[in-house]
């Protein structure tokens, strides 16, 4: 046991079971009370000189597309830990961020709908921002899909764990897709593409441009649910745990009867 | 609170992620109390863990 690094000890599954039974309860009173004072301090805000009172929308707009993103960066890191250090939890990390991760790229696609319609005067456009999040949507469900139709729990974590680090290639191009690429001392210049979505108003390098009435519950809110969604995702792991124990428990199950079966056999 | 011509976009969207994100949590606790009733029903009956009895390691089986 003393020759086992940090990160071993971390990874144990009854360690984490142990330390997250602890830290959930609190992950998830903190995330709700940081969530509640974000959308009441952005609530009670004076309305966006132009947008008005649809300003409110991106208080669950914003962080949600970003926790899609982030759920998406997450699957591939523990992706990366699966297939290259085998980390005992990273797959069970990869498959529980997917569900969550899908559902907030949902919701910034369709709060994102919400908010264009009054604003832009359509619900949707085939734009390069929409496109390549709905694209990233579809990936959460070729992960879900792939993992779920595979029997061999091997095979399917690393062709799942292959998919996902394919896939992040989505990640910038979805930055890029508004703001375009400009790196001269690399010579690069990728212009941004014709789009009706705005350009970040918050993740600027000359720093962000919105109100600091608006800017703040935004990231309060934009805080709040980044812990929901840690707390969620501990959950689906804790989850995922419990099912592979359930697994092995079933294998012992059979295992028992058949060298009960076997016994009266070799007696006879 | 007036939220003027477009309330009905502002409050579907916030009614929207409510439900979704409850949603979520109650397939999240269910699931998880659903594997906690079947683990403690197999253990009930006395299976128990090949790796636990062998050599007292936890036996998650990771999938790796």
């Amino acid at each position: 046991m003393q020759s086992q690094s940090i990160t071993q000890r971390l990874a144990n599954p009854t360690r984490f079971m142990a330390l997250s039974g602890v830290v959930l309860p609190w992950l998830v009173t903190v995330a709700l009370m940081t969530i509640a004072y974000g959308l009441y301090t952005g609530w009670t805000a004076p309305p966006d000189y132009q947008q008005g009172q649809t300003i409110k929308i991106m208080y669950i707009h914003v962080p949600s597309a970003w926790l899609g993103m982030m759920g998406y960066a997450l699957i591939a890191v523990s992706s990366f830990g699966l297939l290259v250090f085998r980390h005992p939890l990273a797959d069970v990390s990869a498959k529980a961020a997917a569900p969550i991760g899908a559902a907030f790229t949902f919701l910034a696609l369709v709060t994102g709908s919400l908010w264009g319609k009054p604003m832009w005067g359509t619900y949707w456009v085939w734009d390069a921002r929409l496109t390549s999040v709905l694209i990233l949507f579809f990936l959460y469900l070729g992960l879900m899909a792939l993992r779920s139709s595979l029997d061999e729990d091997v095979l399917a974590s690393k062709l799942t764990a292959v998919l996902a680090l394919v896939g992040v290639v989505i990640l910038p191009f979805i930055k890029i897709s508004v703001e375009g690429l400009s790196i001269p001392s690399l010579g690069l210049e990728i212009p941004a593409w014709n789009t009706l979505h705005q350009p970040s108003s918050v993740l600027r390098s000359d720093g962000p441009k919105i109100h600091p009435s608006q800017l703040n519950p935004l990231l309060v809110s934009a805080a709040g649910f980044t812990l929901l969604f840690f707390a969620l995702h501990m959950k689906g792991m804790r989850n995922e745990i419990l099912r592979r124990r359930l697994k092995t428990l079933r294998m012992a199950e059979v295992d028992t009867v058949r060298s009960g079966q076997a016994a009266p056999a070799a007696a006879e | 609170m007036d939220l003027g011509p477009h309330a009905t976009f502002i409050l579907a969207a916030y009614a929207l992620v409510a439900l979704v994100l409850a949603g979520l949590a109650l397939w999240l606790w269910l699931d998880g109390r659903q594997q906690a009733n079947l683990i403690a029903d197999l253990e009930r009956r006395g299976v128990r863990r090949r790796s636990r009895s062998r050599a007292g390691t936890d036996g998650m089986g990771t999938g790796t």
